[in-house]
């Protein structure tokens, strides 16, 4: 395992994580979470939880950021009209 | 009240990491989760599940209660969505006053490339629900892949042109039907006297060379708990997007 690579992963998780729980706008916030995930499950893949990373790419970057953004939406809408 | 709140975080992130150290290290084969059932598995695995993935065996057969009833769970998570956010049929007058018209969005480009991508995403799924047994993966993941398929369908076009492909009526049916293939493999194999969900009872049903049949009803076994947990996530996935990005009313996506 090359350090820095993991350094700058370990980096990255810790600020989207921060940020996505700093954000006011509630979609920005809703992506920044499943850039969250996808460095988590790059993370997963460095450690060889293969399998735990498929997971994570699957339901936590794809699925889970598509739910968050549905709502994101539709609260947005309700708060405009 | 906000600054009592981040001293009280700061305090439980000083906490956690002040124990850091007594942590076991990243692969340590001492580590108390390496030296008992982790070692068991991996030790013994291909010997009694003769699976190739350790990840698959142990979540699809030595833990398959565990898994029967995560199926479980998503299921009910469906129920529950349906239950709070579906609005029944009867409430049309109130559409028409709350829900104003909505023109489908004009991107003949994304609908087109979506129609082309589809197919191939719903290829891979099915890779990687049958080859699960040998590669990362398997039906959780394969569903969840499946279900993406048509939630970018829904996405891109109306969500009713993926509805009259997949209507609400097959959520419910489509996820109990997932559960049930489950429970009724663990089923079939009481019945040939062994276990609830000890695949290698279901040896008499392919005939042959014992062992072998063993071994072979284990990997037919597995292969249909990945397909039954494999429809009810796919269902269950498109379900809940269907329902969060249309506010309940079923009438269009995003």
């Amino acid at each position: 395992m090359i350090w820095t690579f993991d350094f700058s992963l370990l980096l990255l998780v810790v600020i989207t994580a921060i940020l996505s729980l700093t954000l006011k706008d509630l979609m920005g916030a809703a992506i920044v979470f499943g850039t969250y995930s996808f460095f988590m499950c790059l993370l997963w893949t460095v450690m060889g939880a293969v399998d735990v990373a498929f997971t994570e790419a699957a339901v936590g970057a794809g699925v889970s950021t598509v739910f968050f953004i549905a709502t994101a939406y539709n609260i947005k809408k309700e708060a405009s009209d | 009240m906000k600054v009592l709140a981040f001293i009280l975080t700061v305090i439980a992130g000083i906490l956690l990491l002040s124990v850091l150290d007594d942590l076991p290290a990243w692969g340590d084969a001492q580590s108390p989760a390496n030296s008992y059932v982790a070692a068991y598995y991996l030790e013994n695995a291909m010997e009694q599940t003769h699976v190739p993935n350790v990840v698959t065996a142990v979540l699809a057969d030595y833990r398959s209660f565990d898994t029967m009833f995560e199926t479980g769970v998503v299921f009910v998570v469906v129920i529950g969505i349906m239950a709070i956010l579906r609005r029944g049929s009867d409430s049309t007058v109130d559409r028409k006053t709350k829900r104003p018209p909505h023109a489908p969005p004009d991107a003949f480009i994304l609908g087109v490339a979506t129609r082309f991508i589809v197919p191939f995403m719903q290829m891979f799924a099915l890779y990687v629900i049958a080859h699960g047994h040998h590669s990362p993966g398997g039906g959780f993941q394969g569903g969840v892949i499946l279900g993406a398929s048509v939630i970018l369908l829904a996405m891109t076009g109306e969500l009713k042109s993926a509805l009259g492909k997949m209507t609400e009526k097959w959520f419910i049916i489509l996820s109990a039907l997932g559960f049930l293939i489950f429970a009724g493999v663990g089923l079939v194999c009481m019945f040939y006297g062994g276990n609830f969900l000890d695949y290698s009872a279901l040896a008499p049903l392919l005939g042959g060379d014992p062992h072998t049949a063993a071994i072979m009803a284990r990997y037919h076994a597995m292969l249909w708990v990945e397909i039954g947990v494999a429809f009810t996530v796919m269902s269950a996935m498109f379900a809940i997007f269907a329902y969060l990005s249309s506010d309940g009313w079923m009438d269009r996506g995003l």
